[in-house]
């Protein structure tokens, strides 16, 4: 399975795959300009580094044809372990840092993505087999979404949290909180836009997140943990692993220091047991829908307030 | 220190404050000798249930023989329940259905005498707590949520926010009436119709609502109570034909719950257990502070989810802390739960009180030095007389576990981080308090407990427009409150 597939594909015809460019993500100049291109290692990005997987395994990669592309970290359960552990060290700084901090951070990274876009549209474009012009689409998508997330950040405990009216003599008001650790099994299909769209609304609030990437399209995640290295993101609130659902979601959703698992991009037959898993310490499981959602629409809040908790002060009122 | 302090205090019960009998008369109640269950706006009998007993834990008396519903029975009452939903409750105009509820709110409040009454015998709580808070809150939860009907374009869920459909409720027995209401009162104003199960030893509250269901005339349906224990609410929350649960009970049940319900696509709540950390910080006003950890974990025999079960003294103060604890538990009167000076009633059943005993021998083995006041407890019934722990350590079962009963651990600490710290050393996330005259500190400890409610300079208040419950494995999901309506609609 790991040499390059060089059989040739019938497409329909008509069909938009038909203009799929036939690049790799190292680009078509890897012969053609009389050079040899160097190649970049993917690792997993766990704590701010950028470790390869523990189990010294990896996978082959391939594009939309079946061409080879690169061979990505195959993270095994220690590296979802020692993932969880950054993501709980990095929660009381990020929790606890300002919403305008985060906001500008997350719109930091939405700079820094602007500025590779070409590197992503290229690899968007291999990794889902689309035409340069939809994968622009999509990634400017991507770098929007986290626009709009960054401007959340010290306006949903406004929208969220109230002051109520008791009925006696006390002031009381709920906050939402973020609920700590969250693994999340990143979208199948929207390599990026899928990914930025899980990923986003889980840390904007002040969480720390285990970002499983696409199984198949894991390329795009991991050029954009160095996006997230270089955001002045705090090393952990985001930490990436690529592998498989079946062998690494179970670790994550039985683990007992996940506050909260997304399961947007696993299998149907495997969600139901991952979210058995996920009772033992009684997680906020995000369902996955039956079939991945169209990204390009607007989110809405409900992945923001899935994973934020209510508490709720009293203080008497009085002399 | 601890042992001479207790020596020093005089019993007060048969001393200087001597109280003549103040029984609160249980003819305004009207107990038939049989339930069955009400399914359809009728009480009806069961189709393959048993029927079983439920007492009074002050006395042991039988008060009524009420039925322990079979899969049969909660299918029927889940089909009654999806009529009503598609007949009459989603259809209905919201205005109409908010004024069924005020209906309802204000029936409650014209029996509230009967159904505080009732509530006593049926779960051994003091007469002075079903009157004025259970019963009262009840009527105040279904008046807050009336409201709620006709405005949830409002409330910030959409524009055109959708009930779910059926809703299957599993409740406790701690505090029967007042968690029915949290649960049917928010489900109805969504426009869901609901099968509630109350629990088995304390059912009488729940079929006399069902009562109240008719006097108001609610459509048929949209409101089924069917009684029994573990295997009824199972029945219940895995039915294929209800649309959400919800769950007030141990964290052990929910966690079940939770695994059952995965991948079926039902909406999950659920409100479990708690072991809450009291703070008294060296600056507190320190007869305040004592009064509200009394509150806090007497309240309701201690059978409170979101009781002040661990109380964390700063040092500096920890003997004149104990001192008076010690001195107002003595003056705490246990016994009749129907009269109205008594601030500790009965323990809710046999079982319960077989595990706070267990736990407590626990505490003791395991090093804790136990102390109670001197306190003559009833011949019959089931009683256990205030405790508290002294030397508990962290490791200690009964600072972990939660006891569900009139039982407090005490521990100290110096620093506001090492009170925050031991505070958050529980897989369990519901409540803290915190004592201090300092304003800034309040904040800052409010802010870094992981609660889903800090009460500051009080405890276990409670009211319909403020959300309650947990963090962790205390639960999910909020109740009362805007964030309450969340839990019933498809959002």
């Amino acid at each position: 399975m790991s040499e390059p597939k060089t059989r040739r594909r019938t497409l329909p015809a008509g069909s938009s795959r038909a203009s799929a460019q036939e690049t790799t993500s190292h680009g078509s100049s890897d012969h053609s300009a009389g050079r040899v291109a160097v190649r970049k290692t993917y690792k997993l990005f766990v704590g701010g580094k950028f470790p390869r997987s523990e189990s010294g395994r990896s996978y082959v990669v391939t594009n939309s044809k079946g061409g080879f592309l690169a061979n990505a970290a195959l993270a095994s359960r220690k590296d979802a372990r020692d993932a969880v552990l950054a993501a709980r060290k990095a929660v009381p700084g990020w929790s606890g840092a300002t919403a305008y901090n985060r906001g500008q951070v997350l719109y930091r990274i939405a700079e820094m993505l602007e500025g590779r876009r070409d590197q992503f549209v290229a690899e968007v474009a291999a990794g889902e087999g689309l035409s340069a012009a939809r994968a622009g689409v999509s990634v400017d998508a991507a770098i929007d979404r986290w626009v709009w997330y960054a401007g959340w950040s010290d306006k949903i405990a406004q929208v969220h949290g109230s002051s109520n009216p008791v009925a006696g003599p006390f002031f009381n008001f709920s906050v939402p909180e973020p609920t700590g650790v969250v693994a999340v099994i990143a979208p199948q299909r929207s390599s990026l836009l899928g990914l930025v769209s899980v990923v986003a609304p889980a840390v904007v609030t002040g969480n720390a997140a285990v970002i499983l990437a696409s199984e198949q399209r894991p390329l795009p995640a991991i050029t954009l943990a160095e996006v997230l290295a270089t955001s002045d993101l705090p090393g952990g609130v985001i930490n990436l692993l690529t592998g498989r659902a079946a062998e690494v979601a179970p670790w994550l959703a039985s683990h007992m220091d996940v506050n909260a698992i997304d399961l947007t991009g696993v299998p149907a037959d495997l969600a139901a047991e991952l979210e058995r898993q996920a009772a033992e310490n009684l997680k906020r499981v995000v369902r996955p829908t039956t079939a991945e959602p169209s990204w390009t629409d607007e989110p809405g809040l409900d992945r923001m307030l899935d994973l934020l908790e209510t508490k709720t002060v009293w203080h008497p009122v009085g002399v | 220190m601890a042992e001479r302090a207790a020596e020093t205090i005089r019993p007060r019960r048969g001393g200087v404050f001597e109280y003549a009998p103040a029984p609160e008369s249980r003819s305004i109640v009207d107990i038939k000798s049989s339930y069955g269950l009400f399914i359809a706006g009728e009480f009806v009998e069961s189709i393959d249930g048993r029927p079983f007993k439920t007492i009074s834990p002050a006395t042991e008396e039988v008060l009524a023989e009420v039925t322990e519903a079979g899969p049969q029975d909660v299918d029927r009452a889940i089909s009654s329940a999806r009529a009503a939903y598609t007949a009459y409750w989603a259809p209905m105009r919201p205005a109409d259905r908010s004024k069924y509820l005020f209906r309802i709110a204000r029936i409650i409040q014209e029996r509230s005498r009967e159904l505080a009454v009732l509530e006593s015998l049926d779960n051994g709580k003091p007469i002075r707590e079903s009157r004025d808070v259970d019963i009262p809150l009840v009527a105040a939860h279904f008046f807050y949520y009336a409201g709620w009907a006709d405005k949830l374009p409002y409330a910030g869920f959409g524009p055109n926010p959708r009930p779910l459909g059926v809703a299957g409720q599993v409740i406790p027995w701690n505090f029967p009436l007042l968690m029915l209401a949290w649960k049917i009162a928010p489900a109805l104003a969504c426009g869901n119709t609901v099968v509630l199960k109350p629990a088995e030893t304390t059912p009488l509250t729940a079929l006399t609502f069902a009562e109240i269901c008719q006097q108001a005339d609610l459509p048929p349906g949209v409101v089924n109570i069917v009684t029994g224990a573990g295997d009824t609410g199972r029945a219940l929350v895995e039915h294929q034909d209800v649309d959400k649960v919800a769950f007030t009970g141990s964290t052990e049940v929910g966690r079940l719950i939770a695994r059952s319900v995965a991948g079926s696509g039902k909406k999950v709540t659920l409100e479990l257990g708690g072991k809450a950390a009291n703070i008294i910080f060296d600056d507190a006003a320190i007869d305040q502070a004592v009064e509200g950890v009394v509150n806090g974990i007497f309240f309701n025999q201690g059978h409170v989810c979101c009781a002040g079960s661990r109380l964390l003294v700063q040092e500096s103060v920890y003997d004149e802390v104990l001192t008076s604890l010690k001195r107002r538990l003595a003056t705490l009167r246990v016994g009749d739960p129907l009269d109205k000076n008594t601030d500790i009633g009965a323990i809710n059943s046999a079982e319960q009180l077989d595990r706070i005993r267990k736990l407590s021998e626990i505490g003791e083995e395991e090093g804790a030095e136990r102390w109670s006041p001197p306190c003559e407890l009833p011949d019959r019934g089931f009683w256990f007389a205030p405790t508290i722990f002294t030397g508990v350590s962290q490791a200690h079962r009964i600072a972990r576990e939660e006891i569900f009963g009139p039982v407090l651990s005490v521990l100290s600490f110096r620093t506001p981080d090492e009170a925050v710290e031991k505070a958050n050393n529980t897989p369990y996330g519901l409540s803290a308090g915190v004592w201090t005259e300092k304003g800034s500190r309040i904040l800052s400890i409010a802010q870094r407990l992981r609660a889903g409610v800090v009460w500051a300079n009080t405890f276990n208040k409670f009211d319909p427009s403020s959300p309650f419950g947990g963090y962790k494995e205390s639960g999910y999901g909020r109740e009362g409150g805007r964030h309450g309506l969340e839990a019933y609609l498809d959002v």
